[in-house]
């Protein structure tokens, strides 16, 4: 393998990667866009959605990597994962806005914040009780099918995170442009009191927000899982902490920032590690976090702080 | 049309509206006169629902719906076009109009409305594609008007159409205000400028430290001594007779 192959392959892993942030970072992003706030649950919601999908994959009689599917049947377990772990997650996020975060809505200060820590912890140590802490076996039934690209390899794998993220994120584009809920939901963004007087139902605007950003996030659980084979309870945090990053880095409050952030996080942790050094990922990550918040602060595709105002 | 009874309204401990009465009949044009910081733009929340009273009763045709939710009162027929214009900033202009229509479902007569809205402002319809955060002042209010007659309201509350305005778009924003009045929509608008807003206006309250402490039809409004003093000349300030 030529330097570049090498290079060619990181990108290949890179982009994988990201897109999976990129989903991860979405419901986020999406959440602070509409009520500016850092919701912590939603990092701890992804990797429940990625122990809800391994359930669903169980009880379909998938166990390790040892049952391998194609065709049809590949695609029906994929797909019932899919929409089972989406619809399941996009709930849990529903029942968290509505029972824990609305009534925090309009107190002042991080009340609310601090609340999604808290939540946080909760889902975690609840896993933690169920499952344990050792780190699970994840069923798989991919086919190892590749292709070749110059020197480098794609694995199905791979081509399966392209796929499903770029039918999300459109999906997603979709909705928000294409829909009147959509449209409301950019106007409460951009100023919630004057969408309100447009007749808009800010309430069910933020419930949308949680229920489509949880169910992406379920969806890049699912993803973490087939790609990395193993999950744990804490799958959470190391990915929550990389997708968060990736919110930043694009600009919070901004989707396509959020899209662009989670590809340029996954490209840096693939091609920067294989540069220096894997162990060098988490410094390198952040190194160019701050980087872009000092000559920067409101992200590649954040507006200025004039704009907003 | 609409009744203010006896309405209080407060922000946490700062008492705003005290005791506040207006009555607003079908068809007129009412201007609501008043210092900075008197409770204008509290009145015009109070109307939307934007903030609730306290005590008292918003009522209208009829029906009290000072508990409803802003949504439920924009579906009933009232429509804001509020202070500094509150446009969606990224939104192109035909996605604020849209936004606008936002609780209607009747497609045909949207489309009739947005025909209208363009004969009245022919220079919306040239920036439609625009986003209506990079229009000039003048611009935004003519859209701001458009997106809350897209609503088809009955009543259409404008905090401070003038404000910020050339003395030639004031003009034409008034022009359109008494054409969109002559064309059945009655009208409750709040002023700085008071001259302008009482020879459009039917009727006039004028609010102090939130309390009504004069109303009367615009000619006694003119007419009124004190008023001319305060308001209506460059004098400074006097407390009022009461
Ligand atoms: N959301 C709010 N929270 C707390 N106080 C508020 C709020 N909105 C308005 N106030 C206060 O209520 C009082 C009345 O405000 P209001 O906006 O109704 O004044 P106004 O008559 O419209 O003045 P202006 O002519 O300057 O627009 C002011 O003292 C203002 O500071
Ligand atoms: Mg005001």
């Amino acid at each position: 393998m030529t330097f570049s192959d090498v290079l060619l392959q990181q990108v290949i892993n890179g982009v994988s990667l990201g897109a999976m942030y990129a989903l991860l970072a979405l419901g986020f992003t999406m959440v602070y866009g509409i009520i500016e706030l850092i919701n912590f649950t939603h990092f701890s919601v992804f990797m429940v959605g990625s122990f809800i999908a391994m359930a669903v994959l169980l009880a379909v009689g998938l166990s390790g990597q040892s049952v391998i599917l194609t065709g049809l049947p590949l695609v029906a377990v994929l797909l019932l994962a899919l929409v089972v772990t989406m619809l399941a997650t996009g709930t849990l996020g529903v029942v968290i806005e509505r029972t824990a975060l609305r009534p925090l809505r309009n107190v002042p200060g991080t009340a609310a914040m601090i609340t999604t820590i808290g939540l946080a912890y909760i889902l975690t140590n609840l896993v933690l009780l169920l499952v344990g802490a050792q780190q699970e076996n994840y069923p798989n039934p991919l086919p190892n099918l590749t292709w070749h690209l110059g020197g480098a390899t794609v694995h199905l794998r791979e081509v399966l995170v392209w796929v499903v993220a770029a039918v999300l994120m459109l999906g997603l584009q979709l909705f928000v442009h294409h829909t009147k809920l959509g449209k409301a939901m950019q106007a409460t963004a951009q100023d919630a009191e004057a969408a309100r007087m447009m007749g808009v139902d800010v309430d069910r605007v933020v419930l949308t927000a949680f229920f489509l950003g949880s169910a992406l996030a379920g969806a890049a659980g699912l993803i973490f899982g087939l790609y990395y084979n193993v999950v744990d309870f804490q799958i959470g945090y190391t990915a929550g902490l990389r997708a968060f990053t990736a919110a930043v880095l694009g600009g919070i409050g901004n989707i396509p920032g959020a899209m662009l952030g989670g590809l340029l996080i996954g490209l840096i942790e693939s091609v920067g590690g294989q540069l220096i050094a894997v162990r060098w990922t988490d410094v390198i990550i952040f190194s160019i976090l701050v980087l872009v918040l000092v000559f920067r602060p409101t992200g590649l595709l954040g507006r200025s702080l004039a704009q907003r105002s | 049309m609409l009744e203010f009874r006896d309405v209080d309204t407060f922000y946490g401990e700062l008492h705003v509206l005290k005791a506040v009465n207006y009555k607003i009949e079908q068809g007129e044009i009412v201007c609501l006169l008043g210092g900075n910081a008197c409770g204008k733009s509290t009145t015009m929340k109070t109307v939307l629902g934007v903030v609730q009273p306290k005590r008292g009763a918003v009522v209208l045709e009829g029906e009290d719906i000072s508990r409803l939710s802003t949504a439920e009162r924009v579906r009933r027929g009232i429509a804001p076009v509020p202070e500094a214009r509150r446009l969606f900033p990224r939104m192109t202009v035909y996605e604020n109009l849209m936004m606008g229509a936002y609780t209607r479902k009747d497609k045909a007569a949207i489309a009739e409305d947005l025909e209208r809205v363009y004969e009245l402002f022919p220079r919306v319809k040239e920036r439609l594609a625009q986003s209506a955060g990079t229009l000039s002042g003048g611009e935004q209010q003519m859209v701001a008007m458009g997106r809350a007659l897209m609503a088809r309201p009955r009543l259409l509350c404008m905090d401070e159409p003038s404000m910020g305005l050339s003395p030639a778009y004031v003009e034409q924003v008034f022009e359109i205000i008494q054409e969109i009045n002559r064309q059945g929509t009655t009208i409750f608008v709040v002023e700085q400028n008071a001259n302008m807003a009482l020879s459009i206006a039917h009727r006039g309250y004028v609010l102090q430290t939130g309390e009504v402490m004069l109303h009367g039809t615009a000619s006694e409004l003119l007419g009124n001594e004190w008023l001319q003093k305060v308001y209506l000349g460059q004098a400074e300030a006097t407390p009022a007779p009461r």
